[in-house]
């Protein structure tokens, strides 16, 4: 399975995906520049983590408005998985893929930490291989990730069952104290209708390799593991 | 044009001796040129002759001090780069700004060496967060400088040190070390040898931001430094990402035959340090410089320190492909002149010749030998006794106080994770750990002890070598090189200028026992007030790298497993002076300063090594700030468990229970083992002090004295002091 991790100017997480799609069998992750026209033969994309375009004006809103999206944005009508990571799920929900906004941080400070993460849908394509309410530990690291959407758009997530993910404590009880950044409800990630549009703040490729894992976790490889299990 | 008008830093000789060198009398712009380039933040002028004393040669050196970083061998084709810097003076006044630049500054320098940035490591100083808002204040936006722009360029910030006095309140230290990575094979110098070969000026457009920013770090803060806010430059960590980027696929195609980048003394010490260093001249065209404002002179362009900018030297067929790229990440770039052969520094403006220097003049200034001279105070004091508070509430203290307490509160805004090579994060041991794609692992640590070094500035520098290479020793790594920066006040002050003198005699006596290379470092004078007349404690500060061959045999500082014996190597000595103890009890300007044992260490570290390697090793920790109270109230809280301890079978000849648990010894570690036997085996067949001194045992931290019980503290107390006072005091 081809999946083009989409580099910005400013992408940070790029190779780091890269490298932790390569260590599982099956998928051949490749660099794609974002000005190329190559993007839509890909299987998948991965829009990596980092500050694209500086994030200057509003986290992910210039790449938002760049040529690649309107590529993804049609990938995305056909049904190819589309994952955004950190910047990614910020780019996402500046192009309007996926719905709310993410705001500063409620400490209004970066948070680089390792966090507890409820699947509360197992249906996406990046989340397959997962039980529903089964807890992942992966690291988050941005200042602008505090989930917010509207009463009506939260209601329609929710009965959409488009609540990906939530901050919880190592039970999978999604309280106060586990949410690191003061988001709306532990929101940590989110699908569009379809589900093959998922935008999530933590870092998968961070949690492939047990080396990096305080706790030796590699819930990460979940995630991309699903991938290749809704292809074959 | 009068020399007042200009403002310039050169003292009355160094006018002469311009004069004289150069035979004329200099026009304005070359004035300038040569005062950015003389200044003492450029040109070391105060400090060179001294740092020769250190030793630089080593079996790993591959390239040390006098370029833009250090070049360690790492094994398998690969090098690491090291570099520190400091921006005291911009962060004083602008904390953020001030921040952000000093970390643009040493990224460039690596990036100058064709290796790409993969760690930071911050060592930062201020004044009493407990008492000062102005503390608080550079504190909360030094840091936030550091996480915004570091953060932004994806290169992960890893390791730190961070210290609180009063000698810091109107003086902070902020100082940066980079670490990088790359193929020996693609190193690249910042030099021009090639006639004919072109300059191309790359990053940010050139702008009034930064001008004589060297001049104003090579004087003394005055209460008008406000107004000096416009000397900080503007930081803009995206377009430095861009460079990373495109410099590091640019280095790929082994087409840049020289790189420089800027900093200090902007165009002006690039072109002639590239100059100088490659045996030429270089001819430029300042109206090829791409200025932000239309109406800059050429003297404001020579001297801007705007940040982002890089100088490359291309040879005229070999430049296209490199441009491409260049476009590729929409880097800005002109070709601003020629490599030439005559020697001069040749410069042009509209048409007509502004300034022709020979660059050897220009990068030669002058040195400067300061008078020395030792301070009475050095002198010992009469003994008075000390009170003798309870040991149980004085290690509670401790473990809240700024100096010792949990950094989580500053490492949690640094993304230390970004390259996913990070293998030991802050806060988990004593040093970070980075895997290598060699396989092998790198340690890294900076270092630095303002106490002991005011007190006694030989042993208070030598000491901070030992402790940085403890904390790489701690997480098994065999120390490497060493990078030292170098913080003092007024070099004209004679007791300033003996206290530098003494600290550089101390690191070099002891890097050399211990044969460790200095690589490369800095030196920061004038950290001083002039409107108070406070100069800084002396801060001379060590980063250490080490080496772990792989990654079978990695080991925690907590106690974990129930039954562990806890040993203690190393001595422990009447050692009290400049301790966190005394800081606490008031008395810090007495008593004798732990003085390390440079000839005995070099066995120690590799036992420590061996004792990780062989795996009888579970859990390391040195004995620092704080002495061996603080070091199994860490291991304790690291690990959630207690532990039961015969202070009394502590080795050394401290006999007080104060001393033993609070004195700062060097050379001491704290082990946990379950194989004591075969530890003990080991360290006795190396001649080294140590004994066991109890096992990891129950909830709490039990000290005894003999029979004699001294205090019980619960895990969940000591954890409760130990995290989130830094925290409280910011939130």
């Amino acid at each position: 399975m081809r999946v083009a991790v989409v580099r910005f100017p400013g992408s940070n997480c790029d190779l780091d995906a890269v490298a932790a799609m390569r260590s599982i069998a099956g998928l051949s992750p490749e660099l794609v520049w974002h000005e190329s026209d190559k993007l839509g033969r890909y299987d998948a994309v991965v829009l990596p983590g980092g500050f694209s375009f500086g994030d200057y004006l509003r986290a992910g809103s210039i790449a938002a408005r760049s040529p690649a999206m309107s590529t993804i944005r049609r990938m995305a009508d056909r049904g190819t998985p589309i994952l955004g990571v950190c910047n990614g799920f910020q780019i996402l929900v500046e192009a309007g893929l996926l719905p709310g906004a993410l705001l500063r941080n409620s400490s209004l400070k970066f948070v680089c930490d390792w966090v507890n993460l409820r699947v509360d849908s197992p249906r996406t394509p990046f989340t397959l291989l997962a039980q529903e309410g089964q807890v992942l530990r992966m690291p988050i690291a941005h200042g602008e990730g505090r989930y917010y959407a509207a009463d009506d758009e939260m209601r329609a997530l929710e009965r959409g069952r488009r609540i990906v993910f939530r901050y919880s404590d190592e039970y999978g009880k999604a309280v106060a104290g586990s949410n690191p950044t003061g988001a709306s409800r532990n929101v940590a990630g989110i699908s569009n209708e379809q589900g093959n549009v998922v935008g999530l703040m933590p870092h998968p490729e961070r949690a492939c390799d047990p080396l990096f894992s305080p706790s030796g976790s590699v819930d990460g490889r979940l995630i991309f593991a699903s991938l290749l299990e809704g292809a074959t | 044009m009068s020399l007042d008008v200009l403002q310039l830093g050169l003292t009355k000789g160094e006018i002469e001796s311009v004069r004289q060198g150069l035979g004329r009398e200099p026009n304005e712009v070359e004035w300038s040129i040569i005062d950015a380039e003389w200044s003492e933040h450029s040109s070391y002028k105060s400090s060179k002759a001294l740092l020769r004393l250190f030793p630089t040669k080593g079996k790993r050196v591959v390239l040390g001090p006098g370029y833009d970083a250090g070049v360690v061998d790492v094994g398998n084709g690969y090098v690491v780069t090291l570099h520190i810097e400091s921006h005291n003076h911009p962060s004083a006044v602008d904390p953020y700004g001030g921040a952000s630049t000093g970390i643009g500054g040493v990224l460039r320098d690596i990036l100058s060496m064709g290796t790409r940035p993969v760690a930071l490591v911050d060592i930062l100083r201020f004044g009493r967060i407990d008492k000062s808002a102005h503390a608080r204040w550079l504190f909360r936006n030094v840091v936030r400088g550091i996480a915004d722009y570091g953060n932004c360029v994806g290169v992960p910030t890893v390791a730190g040190d961070i210290e609180f006095d009063e000698s810091f309140e109107r003086n902070c230290l902020v100082d940066v070390a980079c670490v990088g990575l790359g193929r020996k094979s693609d190193l690249i110098l910042g030099e021009a040898k090639t006639p004919g070969d072109v300059l191309v000026l790359i990053g940010g457009s050139t702008g009034r931001d930064g001008i004589r920013g060297a001049t104003f770090a090579s004087k003394n803060l005055s209460n008008k430094a406000e107004e000096d806010r416009s000397s900080v430059q503007v930081p803009d960590p995206f377009m430095k990402k861009l460079l990373i980027d495109s410099l590091i696929e640019a280095v790929g195609t082994k087409l840049i035959r020289g790189m420089k980048d800027l900093g200090g003394g902007g165009l002006s010490t690039a072109l002639s340090e590239i100059a100088s260093n490659g045996g030429t001249g270089v001819d430029v065209d300042l109206g090829h410089v791409r200025c932000r404002e239309g109406d800059m002179s050429p003297t404001e362009i020579m001297i801007s320190e705007s940040q982002e900018r890089m100088l490359l030297v291309l040879s005229p067929g070999g430049a296209e492909p490199i441009l491409s790229i260049l476009r590729k990440y929409d880097v800005p770039y002109s070709a601003i002149g020629r490599v030439t052969g005559d020697g001069n520094l040749t410069l042009k403006w509209k048409g007509k010749v502004v300034a022709r220097l020979p660059a050897q003049l220009v990068v030669k200034a002058p040195l400067i030998p300061w008078p020395s001279k030792k301070p009475s105070a050095q002198e010992p004091r009469a003994r008075r006794p000390l009170p003798t508070p309870d040991v149980g509430r004085s290690i509670i203290s401790l473990l809240a106080s700024p100096n010792i307490t949990s950094k989580r509160w500053v490492y949690r805004q640094y993304d230390h994770e970004v390259g996913v090579r990070t293998v030991i994060k802050p806060g988990q041991a004593d040093a970070a750990l980075l895997r290598l794609p060699n396989g092998s692992l790198l340690a890294v640590k900076g270092d630095g002890n303002s106490a002991h070094s005011s007190l006694d500035p030989y042993n208070g520098a030598a000491g901070c070598v030992a402790e940085a290479c403890r904390n790489v020793v701690s997480v098994g790594a065999e120390p490497i090189a060493l990078v030292d920066h170098l913080q003092f006040g007024d070099p004209s002050d004679p007791e300033v200028y003996w206290s530098f003198g003494e600290s550089i005699r101390g690191m070099a006596d002891y890097c050399a026992a211990v044969e460790l290379p200095v690589v490369g470092g800095k030196v920061s004078f004038y950290n001083e007030d002039s409107s108070t007349k406070l100069a800084i404690k002396p801060s001379p500060i060590a980063l250490v790298v080490g080496l772990v061959r792989d990654e079978k045999h990695l080991v925690s500082m907590g106690f974990e497993s129930e039954g562990d014996s806890v040993i203690v190597i190393g001595e422990t000595r009447a050692e009290l002076g400049g301790s966190e103890y005394h800081r606490l009890l008031g008395s810090l300007d007495r008593g004798v300063v732990p003085r390390p044992s440079p000839y005995t260490d070099g066995v120690l570290y590799k036992a420590v090594v061996d004792l990780i390697r062989s795996g009888a090793a579970k859990a390391v920790h040195d004995c620092a700030k704080g002495g061996l109270a603080v070091a199994l109230a860490e291991m304790a809280v690291a690990g959630g468990r207690g532990a039961r301890i015969d202070l009394r079978k502590v080795p050394g000849s401290e006999g007080r229970p104060a001393g033993i648990l609070f004195s700062e010894s060097h050379g001491r570690f704290v082990l946990a083992t379950g194989d004591p036997k075969g530890a003990s085996r080991l360290l006795s067949e190396r001649g080294i002090a140590h004994a066991p001194v109890g096992e990891v045992k129950g909830e709490a931290l039990r000290l005894d004295a003999g029979s004699k019980p001294m205090t019980v503290l619960d895990v969940t107390a000591l954890k409760r002091s130990y995290e989130g006072s830094i925290g409280r005091l910011m939130d």
